[in-house]
């Protein structure tokens, strides 16, 4: 049984992680940015697990002022968490984020530079007490530079990066990082855009997720068929890259 | 910001595979995806146009998404949960701690919105009547956009006309259904090959009297003295003492590739399945303990099972109910089908109990009967005169799988639909709630196409 610190339970895939580990018996405590759709979230977590959920807490990724707040929070309501969970990130196409450069702009903050914040601050913890799992959602879009993913991809490649990184240093001290690389995945949040082949569902990616955490693996694919797709990605030579639109 | 709504524009297909260009609105937040929009859909597993927009190119929320629980209380066996919330998720959440929904329909590819607004019914209807017999309170989105809790004891009006009320009444946000305290998450099942329709009839009788849950197949190629023979299967929730220790696991799927030809459906492949079925059931009884998605859900192990039709192949089903005055009607059905030239892959004979309080809800006491029927040039007529000999019979048709019944054939069948128009037009004067069905069937006038 985990002692979960989760960010991002409300919606999407994480909302069908948080869900495995409810219902497995993992304690999660819920952080995000909406008290009333955090409040939801709880309930339906409470539903599966058959009991309440710990606890849920404010956290904004726009604000890193209230990171550590926010973990002393779920720090006190587990009796310190031993494993720290972040799927909230934004995403938009490189269309809508060409249009508006400060939208642009808050989303590499969010989805790198705030999230390495955040992560500084969890690994700091669990290294304090010994060790513990750091699961953070990146993505597929940050193996390759593309077209369609050139400032998206870029925020994911850089937290990729980091987690890459930080899995090489800290693993002997027992910090055991996660990064997961979803594909194209159908939530609500891609719902307008027509799926790619190999699209995945949340609960798959979610099953892919738990068992990944379990066994400590640095670097996930979800769903694993990403990963040979990305394979012949990585190794298209550039003339190639700049023909083709994906 | 959180509560974002997402638009899909594309086409959007029936589970008969007819379609239609439409706007999807898509969210998680089942307030936000149902203001201002005329229908509501999950999982598009209705056949026909029920769940399609009114209009070529009009809108439609899509509730999948809105999945939430919202609570369950132990002690009554009460669920509360968010419209899109998927039967396949009930089952996989509930029946591990033996809780399960009193009536399930044969997938479990259903919303539970889509469960109220069809009205579903089950194997088990002679012994647990709809679904929405054991719905205590909707929370639903009428038609001045204002959202309104209503139950058999409030707003009752609103509640019944919702229960088979293909959407037509209003977005269902939230249902609270009461699930069923089981004895094991198992089944225990019994089937029995029976040599024609007379056998089978009388059997699905008899067997109602022991046997909550039945449901015949029934192959309707046979001719002569073999007509209607078949297979019957019954079940109940098996006892703790016969029971696995362990709950069942749900099965993997396998998909089907969109990539049949539109032949492989025939006159010549449908006798032969039919016979294979038949025979694969070679000892006269079979009985024990079964795996309940194998016993609710068999077509459910194939994902897009419809895709058999072919590309491009579309098929509508035909389901009516027989009265139980009739103890002839289905072998005269069967008959009628037959001299139409209409072959179905497998037809599915129902017991039915007494008609619930649902306004526009299916089943009334007797028999069901069930065909797929590809559609083609002449399944317009087949319908029409399966319609006739229903009519004739003082039976009906089930709107969630309907798609070529013509009005007033409809109205004929249904002398409750004059009552159900009137409550609709109170609750909604300006019909702001339709389908491409209710413009088809009921009247409605068609908005501008887009």
């Amino acid at each position: 049984m985990r002692k979960v610190a989760f960010v991002g339970a409300t919606k999407g895939m994480g909302r069908a992680l948080s869900r495995r580990m409810a219902e497995r018996g993992d304690q999660l405590y819920l952080l995000g940015r909406d008290a009333d759709e955090l409040a939801k979230a709880a309930a339906d977590l409470g539903v599966r697990a058959g009991g309440a959920v710990p606890g849920v807490g404010m956290l904004d990724l726009e604000d890193p002022s209230g990171f550590s707040a926010a973990l002393d929070g779920a720090d006190e309501a587990l009796g310190q968490f031993d494993t720290v969970v972040i799927t909230a990130a934004m995403f938009a196409t490189q269309d809508e984020l060409e249009a508006d450069a400060e939208f642009a702009l808050r989303l590499l903050r969010v989805n790198f530079a705030h999230t390495v914040a955040l992560c500084e601050d969890a690994r700091k913890r669990l290294l304090s007490r010994g060790g513990g799992t750091l699961c953070v959602f990146s993505s597929v879009a940050g193996d390759r530079g593309r077209k369609p993913v050139a400032i998206y991809g870029a925020s994911k490649a850089g937290l990729s990066h980091y987690l890459e990184s930080l899995d090489h240093k800290f693993r002997a001290d027992g910090l055991v990082t996660v990064c997961v690389k979803p594909g194209f995945v159908k939530t609500a949040a891609t719902a307008h855009l027509s799926p790619p082949p190999f699209a995945g569902e949340p609960d798959l990616v979610a099953a892919t997720v738990l068992a990944a955490i379990d066994a400590g693996t640095p670097m996930v694919y979800a769903p694993g068929i990403w990963r040979l797709v990305m394979l012949a990605i990585k190794h298209m030579p550039r003339v190639v890259m700049r023909k083709v639109g994906f | 910001m959180t509560t974002r709504t997402t638009k899909r524009e594309g086409v959007i297909e029936a589970w008969g595979r007819v379609s239609r260009p439409a706007i999807e609105v898509l969210g998680e937040d089942p307030e936000a995806i149902t203001q201002g929009t005329p229908l509501s859909r999950g999982l598009g597993r209705a056949y026909g146009d029920s769940a399609l927009p009114a209009s070529v190119g009009g809108v439609v929320t899509n509730t999948t998404f809105a999945d939430r629980l919202i609570a369950f209380d132990e002690e009554t066996g009460i669920l509360h949960a968010e419209a899109g919330l998927s039967l396949r998720e009930i089952f996989r959440v509930f029946l591990p701690r033996s809780y399960y929904v009193p009536v399930t329909p044969g997938t479990s590819f259903v919303t539970l919105g889509g469960m109220v607004a069809a009205d579903v019914h089950g194997k088990g209807h002679h012994s647990a009547g709809t679904f929405g017999q054991h719905v205590t309170g909707l929370k639903m989105r009428v038609a001045d956009d204002a959202v309104v809790w209503c139950s058999p004891q409030e707003n009752s009006e609103l509640f019944w006309a919702t229960i088979g009320g293909m959407g037509l009444t209003g977005h269902i946000l939230e249902v609270q259904v009461r699930l069923r305290k089981l004895t094991s998450p198992w089944i225990h099942a019994a089937s029995e090959r029976l040599p024609d329709i007379h056998a089978m009839v009388r059997r699905l009788h008899e067997t109602a009297t022991q046997w909550p849950m039945s449901v015949g197949w029934v192959d309707c190629t046979a001719r002569g003295s073999k007509l209607g023979r078949g297979l019957l299967d019954v079940g109940r929730w098996a006892d703790p003492s016969e029971a696995p220790a362990e709950p069942p696991r749900q099965k993997p799927r396998i998909p089907l590739p969109d990539a049949f030809p539109r032949w492989l459906i025939n006159p010549v492949t449908v006798r032969m399945f039919n016979w294979l079925w038949y025979w694969k059931h070679w000892q006269l009884r079979r009985e024990g303990v079964v795996h309940p998605e194998s016993f609710f859900y068999p077509l459910d192990m194939l994902a897009h099972w419809n895709r058999a039709y072919g590309r491009g192949g579309t098929f509508t089903q035909y389901q009516c109910v027989l009265p139980k005055d009739r103890p002839d009607a289905p072998a005269e059905f069967l008959r009628l089908l037959q001299r139409l030239g209409g072959h179905s892959f497998l037809m599915v004979i129902k017991d039915c109990g007494p008609q619930g309080l649902g306004m526009l809800s299916f089943p009334m006491e007797g028999v069901s009967l069930t065909v797929d029927l590809r559609i083609g040039r002449r399944t317009q007529g087949i319908v029409d005169a399966l319609n006739a000999f229903v009519i004739e019979q003082r039976g009906r048709i089930y709107l969630a799988k309907d798609m070529l019944t013509r009005p007033a054939d409809y109205a004929a069948m249904d002398p409750r639909l004059e009552q159900f128009l009137a409550v609709r037009k109170r609750l909604d004067p300006e019909l702001r709630f339709r389908s491409a069905q209710s413009v088809r069937l009921f009247g409605d006038p068609a908005p501008e196409s887009k």
